[in-house]
């Protein structure tokens, strides 16, 4: 068993509303500055910079986790983590089809970068990217499971987009076994009036668009990880993930 | 004006007719259902296009006469089974948030 500091939210220049300054390499470096192991990428409704990203962490010693913070129907933030980039990938070319085509207005909501693995611009996301999904909330733990994949709102605490602010409670369908918080000094206040919350395992993510956002290590899992491979560190804390509140 | 009365005097389509005969005494318009929650009024019809189950949670924690989905929204059979459990009546209509509250305007002068 070893402690593994993580952050499972954080945006790259792919997403709109991200700096331009978090390419691959530099989250992949902040992050190891700031003494995490495990650090997901969850660019809006994309997946396309995890490959650029999963060579970067590896440089840098960091287990990468393939992710997408997706805009349900209602305008709700879900993380979706993969154990497998592959399937994050398949996972997103399905979610492709669900995207509401508006043509990015970069001056408006900024540029959706794609990088390569040495930070240079491969090409850029013609459509928005962070709008609604035509998927209702209760369609999305169903298609991220076909993938193999976990999901859990995001951001519970905060005004803009988090399942709470929008729906007002927790509905009661779908069931979460994970909920993000920005600020994990808020559980205990949230936790009394939103009782499903305590049956929830709580995790923190830094929902980072610029490189000052990652936050120092804080937050970790204890993983079995013997012997050593990152596969068998992503396999645990997937399982972990998904048993939920012990 | 009952519930109704305003249903037929703008064509609204019933989804859930719990209680038809609830006084109207105001309305609201809001999707966003952390904010709706706090400032819907008892007795408002409240017109959302928020079709998620929790319309339901919502509109009975703020005791309004009915909830009228805009633009043609309908939910699931579920949502509308539960409303009918939890006596809310829900109605849908093809017009905008706007024209169901100017024409709602007049029923209440």
């Amino acid at each position: 068993m070893n402690r593994y500091y993580y952050d499972f939210h954080i945006h790259s220049c792919l997403s709109p509303c991200a700096d331009n300054d978090m390419t691959p390499n530099n989250i992949a470096g902040m992050a190891a500055l700031a003494g995490l192991n495990i650090v997901a990428l969850t660019d809006h409704n994309s997946s396309r910079n995890c490959p650029a990203f999963f060579a970067a962490a590896k440089k840098n010693g960091i287990i990468p986790i393939a992710g997408m913070e997706l805009t349900t129907a209602e305008d709700i933030h879900m993380v979706c983590l993969f154990e497998d980039i592959n399937k994050a990938l398949a996972f997103n070319d399905e979610v492709d089809k669900h995207r509401i085509r508006i043509p990015n207005r970069t001056d408006i909501f900024g540029d959706q970068l794609l990088m390569n693995e040495n930070d240079e611009v491969i090409g850029e996301e013609a459509d928005l990217l962070s709008n609604a999904l035509d998927l209702a909330l209760e369609d999305v733990p169903p298609l991220v499971e076909a993938f193999d994949g976990i999901c859990f709102p995001a951001h519970v605490d905060r005004e803009a987009n988090g399942i709470l602010a929008t729906l007002g409670l927790f509905p009661p369908e779908p069931r979460f076994a994970v909920c993000e918080l920005h600020d994990m000094e808020k559980a205990e206040a949230l936790s009394v009036f939103h009782e499903p919350m305590q049956k929830m395992l709580l995790v923190s993510g830094s929902d980072a668009h610029y490189l000052w956002d990652i936050r120092d290590k804080e937050h970790f899992f204890e993983l079995h990880d013997e012997p050593y491979s990152s596969e068998l560190v992503r396999r645990e804390l997937f399982r972990t993930l998904k048993e939920g509140k012990r | 004006m009952k519930v109704c009365d305003i249903a037929e005097k703008l064509s609204l389509k019933p989804l859930s007719l719990a209680d038809s005969s609830r006084e109207v005494t105001g309305v609201y318009i809001g999707d966003l259902l952390s904010w709706v929650m706090g400032r819907a009024d008892c007795g408002d019809a409240w017109i959302t296009i928020m079709s998620n189950i929790n319309i339901v949670a919502v509109a009975s924690l703020a005791d309004v006469a009915c909830i009228i989905l805009a633009e043609g929204v309908e939910p699931d059979e579920s949502v509308c089974a539960t409303a009918l459990q939890k006596e809310i009546n829900i109605y849908t209509s093809e017009k905008t948030a706007y024209q169901l509250a100017a024409s709602l305007a007049e029923c209440l002068q």
